[in-house]
């Protein structure tokens, strides 16, 4: 089933909760609410004719522009992408799913923003997951073990943001 | 002390206290910096816990103020026995961003480049395998013709290790004059070795005893735990990028003939002398890891002999590299390419102003297939678990980011 038709189905069968659907795209994706992910994935896994049983990646796109001027123009929002890449082994297609989160959840910076964990959809989710916590910081609500899985364990910060500065000192080794 | 036992089967029923090993972060066996901690009780092992990340060496956040081009030779030090693959991966995903179409030289010049590095890199899965397993002389066997594919290789674009010859648009440069035949040479040689490897290795009643029904791995786990490449395969799932891809990456092998090498009804793919499948094995343990590599390299000496032949005939240029300031459209792209130790996935993020590209991610097979190693080592013994690991082939600079 081609991108475009997983759109359709997935409208029709969701309806409002995609929050946006994008077919022209290089590789077709849906956008879904925070709050729908769960449900959708495992549907996208479980549905025949669909068989998303393989979860490539979970990545974490910073909209973020830590040189912009105050007031000046960029062409987005400031905000988080967590973008789901799957693929169906016995059908040989891909798909794309992608969720919206606020760079700090309320507004409040050093509060993580929240999505719910696939972990339990996807086993291989559970690592992906704790790596996008650990480089993006983005809190996995119901992930069994997030942990810091690359950088250390008191590690202060999330490397992949774009505002992310790195420490002037961490146990006596000078940084930058 | 208890009775002997009379089944003829060694019962496991020494209670020691539950002790906890830390294997690595440089054991030999763990291939770069791996660190293993281990709860064990007397020799079995029950639980496994990899910690990754001593490596760190931030390649997305230095990819992400890079132009595509220059980032190549970054992904080359991520899986650095299988540079050249992974400069495909990354070529052609941003090729797929920037909807460039290949020159049909440039196609079959990146099939030959990249085949001769899956199997120098297969070379070196096999090689430093026998020696997790205790056995030296394959290693060096395995070496020495590596040795000779890197030749070939520093002919090509002038370093053995560290590439960044497959680019952006094609290839930095043309294959050199000659350099062909005695590619030729070189696969006439090197075929009739590798039973050589299969007499010291697969069929060795020591390394099949140490491999064979070891770690199991089922199809279901695979897919689910993200597996790939001959790990996926080793358990029977039939899944090849080459063939089962994007259509930009399998358009590289559209005319070859080859076949994916997976389990079929209890035989594999049978074109060649090579041994059977003894009694022990079991689908998706150990032994069944290393044989699809093996075959992998038959395969790869085929696709390459195939790839000879077209890209002599080929007319046209062989692919003309981007400049370093070409403007990358707004829009995303990702790919996934069939790299030796598997899926090996690059996702790329424009926002449409300029050359560097917002995000770049790098999806690596390693990190996947290690997430499943806790699995596999659960109530295994300690001397198996660097036989798990090293069946999985993973090189640690690909887990890192």
């Amino acid at each position: 089933m081609s991108g475009k038709q997983t759109i359709e189905r997935l409208q029709k069968r969701f309806g409002d909760q995609l929050t946006h659907v994008e077919p022209a795209a290089i590789d077709p994706w849906v956008e879904v609410s925070p709050s729908s992910l769960v449900e959708v994935c495992r549907y996208l896994r479980d549905a025949e004719e669909l068989r998303l049983n393989y979860c490539n990646s979970i990545s974490v796109v910073d909209y973020c522009d830590p040189n912009a001027k105050p007031g000046g123009k960029s062409a987005w929002e400031p905000h988080l992408e967590v973008v789901y890449h799957l693929s169906s082994i016995q059908y040989k297609t891909t798909f794309v799913v992608k969720v919206m989160l606020p760079r700090w959840k309320d507004d409040v910076q050093g509060m993580l923003p929240e999505v719910p964990s696939v972990s339990g959809v996807w086993s291989t989710a559970d690592w992906h997951e704790r790596e996008a916590y650990d480089l993006s910081g983005v809190w996995f609500t119901g992930h069994p073990n997030l942990e810091r899985i690359l950088c250390p364990e008191d590690w202060v910060g999330h490397p992949l943001r774009k505002d992310y500065e790195m420490p002037l000192e961490y146990h006596g080794i000078r940084g930058r | 002390m208890a009775t002997a036992p009379t089944s003829g089967i060694v019962e496991i029923d020494v209670r020691t206290d539950e002790m906890l090993v830390n294997m690595g972060p440089q054991h030999p066996s763990t291939h770069g910096v791996l660190r293993l901690v281990l709860r064990t009780d007397g020799e079995v092992v029950s639980e496994a816990t990899p910690h990754i990340g001593y490596l760190h060496r931030c390649a997305e956040k230095i990819g992400e103020n890079l132009t595509p081009r220059q980032w190549i030779p970054y992904t080359d030090r991520m899986d650095y026995l299988a540079g050249m693959n992974m400069n495909l991966g990354w070529a052609l995903t941003v090729e797929k961003l920037l909807n460039y179409d290949l020159p049909e030289k440039a196609r079959h010049l990146r099939v030959i480049i990249a085949e001769l590095n899956r199997i120098a890199s297969h070379l070196v899965g096999m090689g430093t395998y026998g020696l997790d397993l205790g056995t030296f002389s394959p290693f060096l066997y395995a070496f020495r013709e590596r040795e000779k594919i890197l030749d070939l290789l520093e002919d090509a674009c002038g370093a053995r290790l560290t590439y960044s010859y497959i680019t952006v648009g094609g290839a930095t440069a043309d294959l050199p004059p000659g350099w062909v035949q005695k590619l030729s040479g070189f696969l006439d040689q090197f075929e009739p070795v590798i039973l050589d490897y299969h007499a010291l290795l697969t069929t060795n009643a020591i390394f099949i005893k140490r491999t064979a029904g070891i770690g199991l791995l089922t199809p279901e786990m695979a897919i689910d735990y993200g597996c790939s490449g001959p790990v996926l395969r080793g358990s029977g799932v039939d899944y090849d990028l080459r063939r089962d891809g994007d259509p930009r990456y399998t358009s590289l092998y559209a005319d070859y003939a080859f076949e994916v090498i997976v389990e079929k009804n209890g035989s594999y793919p049978r074109d060649h002398d090579y041994p059977p499948v003894p009694s022990e094995a079991i689908l998706g343990d150990c032994w069944h890891r290393f044989y699809v590599r093996m075959l992998e390299v038959i395969q790869a000496i085929a696709l390459i002999r195939q790839g000879i032949e077209k890209y002599s005939q080929a007319t046209g240029d062989w692919g003309t590299p981007i400049k370093l300031s070409t403007k990358l459209p707004k829009g995303e792209a990702y790919l996934e390419t069939e790299c030796p130790r598997g899926q090996m996935g690059f996702y790329i993020v424009s926002d449409g102003t300029g050359p560097i590209p917002l995000r770049a991610r790098a999806r690596s097979s390693c990190f996947s297939n290690l997430s499943v190693a806790p699995q596999l080592c659960r109530g295994c013994l300690i001397a198996d678990v660097p036989a798990i690991v090293g069946s999985l082939d993973i090189v640690m600079g690909e887990i890192d980011r």
